[in-house]
């Protein structure tokens, strides 16, 4: 991956991770998703947007063969270590699990990498919590450091901002930027929150059925089946896309790991008239 | 010392309950209550059958559960029907055969209440090494998929996801549930082994923060139940099954109480929120 680094380029994208050709999954005799082409490479933040119901969560899930698929292929890269943050993760009561041995569901690890893991998602000051005790956006800060700290090829984060406030959410994404620049890792993320996706990814795939349109954030928030999907939402949130990027460049890359929600800059964002639709952007 | 009957049944009962503790954890966990029930019912068919070919019922139990896993995730797959129908209609349907067998088999004569709840009094010392060899069996391969075992049991999908291979797991676990009903079986009959599987995990439960400490905890729990029930039972003459199924009741119950509660919440760390 370091020869592919090129000098005034954000980040290096480097070789197909996972690659999907006409991809089909069927159920009940009605195909869930078709002709789904993608390819996430490492490097890049590839953002799966679509209605719910859509088959986000479908098309992740037959790329990392958790699911089979009906028609078409899927090309993982051999030997391909994988982070995933479930779209559901419910804890079973009976069982009792406190956050460093979620950590190490996986393979054991040092209590430094998970003391560090934890840190690098702002969430040190869980490390003696038992599960049942976090809160929702808590949860997820864990289940996204207990993804990272094998050092995954690949994180698949399907919703990753479930039970997160709205300053919290650009908290967090902007620490997945942060997390695919520090682990040179390619990140595959589903949500359906347009506004600060379109902020933060390299690639966007929008999935209703079939992939409707793909391709860079702007040419998507163009594209015309796009804007009958998402309508007024879908503008606004191209305003957030050049919002972002014409004033935060560069204070993404610049604060430390797990304070981003103390980023002054951040808080900006709530009143700032491009994301007056923050109430209704779980309604997508 | 194993001249004595109580002390092969205090022997044999302890080894059952290292076992049942850890692997009646998982039982709890996966909320595989029922699936243990339909195990441990259509063992009695296991019994009839290895009565009729005349080799020990233990193999037979044993032989029985190996074929009622594979039919059961094969039924899983093929019908409409819900996972619990399933197993109610495997769980009375092979009791319903395996007593009809029993009453056909004029020319043995069988002691079936001792199957059904258990004739631990009763141990020979060749039952209490099978107990303990098979026993090693079972917990050394528990050991073995543990972790991929419990990460699909925290969650099935990223354990599939980060390769853990968690389908295997759960097979290989419902195998050594079958091994361990086989063997617990002599203790408190298959009506009754069940219980041995989620009494003391549920009340390990209550005093444990990791599931290692619950596992390690519900064998603890399992054999006070056995030593205290199997005194009951010489005291007041009574049976030894039920009375050590009652004896781990009474500790369940302990556990609910307000010292169990304030056990768990002292565990608990507390924190400014």
């Amino acid at each position: 991956m370091v020869g592919m680094e090129t000098d005034g380029s954000r980040h290096q994208v480097g070789p197909a991770l996972v690659e999907a050709r006409g991809l089909g999954v069927r159920r009940g005799g009605g195909w869930i998703v078709h002709d789904i082409d993608l390819t996430v490479r490492r490097g890049e933040i590839l953002t799966l947007i679509g209605p719910n119901g859509g088959g986000k969560t479908t098309t992740a899930k037959a790329l990392l063969g958790l699911i089979a698929h009906d028609a078409g292929s899927v090309v993982r890269s051999p030997a391909l270590k994988v982070g995933y943050v479930p779209q559901r993760f419910a804890v079973e009561w009976s069982l009792p699990l406190d956050v460093p041995r979620l950590m190490q569901l996986a393979r054991p690890f040092a209590d430094a990498e998970i003391a560090r893991a934890l840190e690098q998602v702002g969430a040190a000051h869980l490390i003696n919590r038992q599960l049942k005790h976090l809160s929702g956006g808590e949860l997820q800060r864990v289940l996204l450091a207990r993804a990272i700290i094998g050092r995954p090829d690949l994180l698949v984060l399907d919703e990753p901002v479930q039970g997160v406030d709205y300053p919290g959410e650009i908290a967090l994404y902007n620490l997945i930027r942060e997390i695919r620049d520090s682990l040179g890792c390619g990140i595959l993320l589903i949500s359906h929150d347009l506004h600060i996706v379109m902020a933060g990814t390299d690639q966007v795939v929008c999935v209703n059925g079939h992939v409707c349109c793909s391709g860079l954030p702007d040419h998507v928030v163009g594209n015309a089946e796009f804007k009958r999907l998402f309508g007024a939402k879908g503008a606004s949130a191209l305003a957030v896309y050049h919002h972002v990027h014409d004033h935060s460049h560069d204070h993404t890359h610049t604060h430390g790991g797990g304070v981003a929600s103390h980023d002054p800059d951040i808080r900006v964002h709530p009143t700032d008239p491009a994301t007056a639709t923050a109430e209704d952007r779980d309604a997508g | 010392m194993l001249d004595d009957f109580f002390a092969r049944a205090l022997l044999a009962g302890i080894g059952v309950a290292c076992v049942t503790g850890p692997l009646g954890c998982f039982v709890v966990w996966r909320k595989m209550a029922y699936f243990g029930a339909t195990l441990s019912h259509s063992a009695l068919l296991g019994v009839a059958l290895a009565l009729l070919v005349n080799i020990d019922p233990m193999i037979g139990v044993l032989v029985q559960c190996i074929v009622i896993v594979p039919a059961l995730l094969l039924l899983e797959r093929h019908s409409e029907l819900s996972t619990d129908s399933h197993l109610g209609i495997l769980a009375h349907g092979t009791l319903a055969l395996g007593l009809v067998l029993f009453g056909l088999m004029t020319w043995v004569r069988v002691d079936l209440m001792g199957y059904l709840f258990g004739d631990i009094l009763a141990v020979s010392k060749s039952e209490v090494l099978l107990i303990y060899v098979a026993g090693s069996v079972v917990i050394g391969a528990l050991l073995w998929i543990w972790r991929p075992l419990l990460a699909s049991t925290v969650n099935h999908d990223i354990a599939a996801a980060e390769g853990l291979r968690p389908d295997r797991a759960r097979i290989a676990f419902m195998f050594l549930l079958a091994g361990v009903i086989a063997i617990g079986m002599k203790l408190v009959g298959i009506l009754l082994i069940v219980s041995l599987l989620i009494i003391p995990p549920s009340a390990a439960r209550a005093m444990a923060g990791s599931p290692e400490r619950m596992a390690l905890g519900s064998a603890l729990i399992g054999i006070l139940a056995v030593v205290s029930g199997l005194h009951a039972s010489k005291w007041w003459d009574v049976a030894a099954g039920p009375a050590i199924v009652l004896a781990a009741l009474i500790i369940f119950a302990g556990s609910l109480l307000p010292l169990g509660r304030w056990l768990t919440t002292a565990s608990v760390r507390p924190h400014a929120d």
